[in-house]
C-alpha cells in the first residue's frame, strides 16, 4: 500500500518545483544548489487515496557530505524501511550523466522507482535530445520527460505513478561510471551549438577581471533598486494612505474614547500636538499599523522581489567565487554568502541556510555573525526611518560599524573555533532568466508569512508596551538598568525599554525610539546595539534548535559582550 | 603532454584526468559530480590569490577550492 511518494535528486533540478506541482502546497525553490535544506510535506489525492508527499533537499550520492543531503538520505532509509514509500527520482536532462550517477544507487535499492526527466526544453534548448523511451527500457523503470516550470508531463508523471517498480538494473559497483557512459551513448545526443549569449555572459561574470567589478556594480545597483522601490512606496503609497485617509478615521475613534482613558492609551497611543504621529503615538490602531504596513512592507515587497531575481538568476553561486577569497578570512567560504544574504531578509531562514555548510564550526560561525551583524529587512527599514533624515551621515556609521564588527568577530570566531573548514565545491547552475509567474508567487509566499508571522508580535509587542508602561513595569526597568545604558551608551533610561522589546520584534524596538527625542548620535548607537545585543524570539528559538543548547548559550555570550564593547566605544568616538 | 595539477592548467585548455591524491572522502565526493580519473575536463578561469578554479566537466560548470584543486592531477 503506497502511502508516500519522496521525492530525490541531485540539487538544483527543480525539486521544489515539482513538489508544488504535485501538492498545490508553495514552497520556496530557486536557482542554485541548496535551496531546500530541510523536507517538506504535502499531499495528493483524497480519501482513502491520500497519498503524503514529500520534496528531500538535493544530494549528489548516497554518501551524504552536508546536513541538508544526510536529511535526504535519512528520509530514503525510512521509505525503504518501511515499504510504503515510491521514490520520484527527478533528473536534470541537461546533466544526464552526472544525474543518472544517483538514479543508479537508488535503483540498488530495494524501492519502487519513477524517473522525472526535468529541465526537458532547456536540454532542447542547448541541443541535447534524450530518447526517454530508451531509458526506460534500459532501466525499467517509468521514465516521463517534465517541465516543472511550467506544468508540462507533470499529469503523465502522476499516472505513471502506478508503474512504479523496484530497479531491475544490475551492475557492480565499481563499474558504475562505466554502465552510466554506456547508458548515456545509447539515449543522448548532443548537437553541437556554438556559445549562447548567456554562456558569454556567463564567462564574464566569473573570471576575476570582468567579474569583480560586475559583483561591485551589480550590488550597488541592486542596494539603489531596492531603497528606489522601497522608499517609492512608503513616499507615493503607504504615507499618503495613512496620513489622508487612516489619520482622520484615527481622530474620530479617539474623540470617542476621550484622551485620557486607558483604552484611548492602548488602541490611539499619545496624541502630539493634539494629533496623531504615527512614528510616535504608539497605539495599536496607529503606530502598530504604520510599523508593518506602512515602514516595513514596502521595504519588505523591495528586498524580497531583489533576492528573489538574484535567487533565480543564477547569480548568487557566481558571487559565492567571486568572494570565496574574503570568506575564508571569517573561517567560512563563499557559499556562506547565502545564508547571508537571506539573513538580511529574516535572520530565521539565514539560520536555517547555514545547513548548506558541511561542518559544524561554519555553520556556528555563519549564524553567530548573522545574528550579531546582519539586521533583518524589518529593523532595516525602521532604521532608515529614524536616520534617514540625516542622509549618509546618519546611516552610514550605522552600517559601517556592523560590516567591521562582522569582519573581526569573524575573524576572531576563525581564530577562536576550533573544527574544520572546508573548501568550496559546488556546482554553477546555467543562468536562467527568471520565470515572472514563478517569480510573483514566491514573493508572494514571503510577502504573506510576513504578513502571518511578523504583523501579530508588532500588535501584541504595542500592546505589552503599552500596558507595561501603564503598570509602571518599564520605568522600573528604566531605573534599573538605565545608569548602565547612560554611562556606557549614552542613552537615556527610557531606551532601556526598546532595548528589552528588542526580544520580542527588533522592528517594533527601534520603532520605539522615535517618540524620546534622541540625538543623531544616540540614534546610531541605539540602532547598532539592538541589532548586536540578543536576537530576536523568532531566531533565538531556531538558533537553539540549529546550534544546540551550548552552542546557542557560547553565541549569546559573544552577542552580549560584542555589542557592550562596540556600543561603548561608539560612544566614546562618535 | 605532462601531468600537472588542474591549478597549473592554463584557462581554456582542456585535460583529463589521471589521478586524484586524496582519501576516500575527497574521492567520493569528486566523484558524485562526476570528477574521476578518465574524465575531460576543461579550465574555465582561475581566481586571484588561490581562490577557486572553474571548470567544465561535460555540461556541468563546478567550482573546486584552490587545495582541492592540487590534488587534481590532469595530463594535458
Amino acid at each position: 500500500m503506497v502511502k508516500k511518494i519522496l521525492l530525490m535528486g541531485n540539487p538544483n533540478v527543480g525539486k521544489s518545483v515539482i513538489f508544488s506541482r504535485l501538492t498545490g502546497v508553495k514552497v520556496i525553490a530557486a536557482n542554485y544548489p541548496g535551496t531546500t535544506v530541510e523536507f517538506c510535506r504535502g499531499c495528493i489525492g483524497s480519501g482513502a487515496s491520500k497519498v503524503d508527499v514529500i520534496d528531500a533537499p538535493g544530494t549528489y550520492s548516497l554518501e551524504p557530505t552536508s546536513p541538508a543531503e544526510k536529511v535526504a538520505v535519512a528520509l530514503l532509509e525510512r521509505a525503504i524501511e518501511e515499504k510504503d514509500t515510491i521514490i520520484v527520482n527527478i533528473i536534470d536532462a541537461t546533466n544526464l550523466e552526472r544525474n543518472l550517477n544517483l538514479t543508479l544507487q537508488l535503483l540498488k535499492k530495494d524501492v519502487p522507482v519513477v524517473v522525472a526527466l526535468n529541465l526537458w526544453d532547456e536540454a532542447k534548448h542547448i541541443g541535447i535530445s534524450i530518447d526517454a523511451e530508451a531509458l526506460q527500457s534500459i532501466l525499467g523503470i517509468p521514465v516521463v520527460s517534465t517541465v516543472a516550470i511550467t506544468g508540462e508531463g507533470i499529469k503523465e508523471l502522476v499516472t505513471h505513478l502506478a508503474n512504479a517498480k523496484t530497479g531491475e538494473y544490475h551492475y557492480v559497483d565499481e563499474e558504475r561510471w562505466h554502465e552510466i557512459g554506456r547508458i548515456v551513448d545509447k539515449v543522448q545526443v548532443i548537437k553541437h551549438k556554438h556559445h549562447t549569449i548567456g554562456e558569454r555572459l556567463g564567462d564574464l561574470t566569473i573570471h576575476p577581471w570582468t567579474g569583480i567589478p560586475i559583483a561591485v556594480a551589480s550590488l550597488f545597483l541592486l542596494f539603489f533598486v531596492i531603497r528606489f522601490i522601497g522608499e517609492g512606496l512608503i513616499t507615493y503609497i503607504t504615507d499618503p494612505f495613512f496620513d489622508s485617509l487612516w489619520a482622520p478615521v484615527m481622530m474620530r475613534i479617539s474623540v470617542l474614547l476621550g484622551a485620557d482613558s486607558l483604552l484611548h492609551k492602548i488602541i490611539i497611543g499619545q496624541l502630539i500636538d493634539g494629533s496623531i504621529d504615527f512614528g510616535e503615538s504608539f497605539g495599536i490602531l496607529t503606530t502598530g499599523l504604520y510599523v508593518p504596513f506602512g515602514a516595513v512592507l514596502p521595504y519588505i515587497l523591495a528586498f524580497y522581489f531583489v533576492l528573489s531575481v538574484l535567487e533565480d538568476s543564477g547569480y548568487l553561486p557566481r558571487l559565492a567565487i567571486l568572494l570565496d577569497n574574503a570568506l575564508h578570512a571569517i573561517g567560512l567560504h563563499g557559499m556562506a554568502i547565502v545564508p547571508m544574504f537571506l539573513a538580511c531578509g529574516c535572520n530565521v531562514p539565514g539560520v536555517m541556510a547555514t545547513r548548506i555548510l558541511e561542518t559544524k564550526r561554519e555553520r556556528f560561525i555563519a549564524a553567530t555573525l548573522m545574528s550579531i551583524s546582519i539586521p533583518c529587512v524589518a529593523q532595516t527599514a525602521m532604521i532608515f526611518g529614524l536616520l534617514g533624515k540625516y542622509g549618509a551621515r546618519g546611516l552610514l556609521p550605522v552600517f559601517v560599524t556592523l560590516f567591521v564588527v562582522w569582519l573581526i568577530t569573524g575573524n576572531l570566531l576563525r581564530l577562536l573555533v576550533r573544527g574544520e573548514s572546508p573548501e568550496i565545491f559546488t556546482e554553477i547552475p546555467a543562468y536562467r532568466l527568471p520565470h515572472f509567474p514563478t517569480l510573483m508567487k514566491k514573493l508572494w509566499m514571503r510577502i504573506y508569512s510576513f504578513l502571518r508571522e511578523a504583523v501579530p508580535f508588532v500588535l501584541l509587542g504595542v500592546l505589552i508596551v503599552n500596558l507595561l508602561y501603564a503598570l509602571g513595569a518599564i520605568n522600573a526597568a528604566g531605573r534599573a538598568i538605565g545608569p548602565l545604558t547612560t554611562w556606557l551608551f549614552g542613552l537615556p533610561f527610557e531606551a532601556v525599554g526598546a532595548l528589552l522589546m528588542g526580544f520580542l520584534r527588533k522592528d517594533l524596538a527601534v520603532g520605539m525610539l522615535a517618540p524620546l527625542d534622541l540625538t543623531m548620535k544616540q540614534l546610531i548607537i541605539a540602532s547598532v546595539v539592538l541589532t548586536m545585543s540578543f536576537p530576536c524570539i523568532a531566531t533565538f528559538m531556531v538558533l537553539l534548535r540549529e546550534l544546540g543548547i551550548t552552542g546557542m548559550i557560547k553565541a549569546g555570550a559573544i552577542m552580549l559582550c560584542a555589542a557592550l564593547l562596540v556600543g561603548g566605544t561608539l560612544n566614546l568616538i562618535l | 603532454m605532462g601531468r600537472i595539477s588542474l591549478t597549473e592548467m592554463e584557462e581554456g585548455s582542456e585535460g583529463s584526468v589521471t589521478s586524484i591524491e586524496g582519501g576516500h572522502g575527497l574521492r567520493a565526493r569528486l566523484d558524485a559530480m562526476g570528477i574521476r580519473p578518465g574524465v575531460n575536463i576543461t579550465k574555465v578561469s582561475g581566481q586571484f590569490m588561490r581562490g577557486p578554479i572553474i571548470v567544465r566537466v561535460g555540461t556541468t560548470q563546478i567550482a573546486i577550492g584552490f587545495g582541492m584543486a592540487t590534488r587534481i592531477i590532469v595530463e594535458v
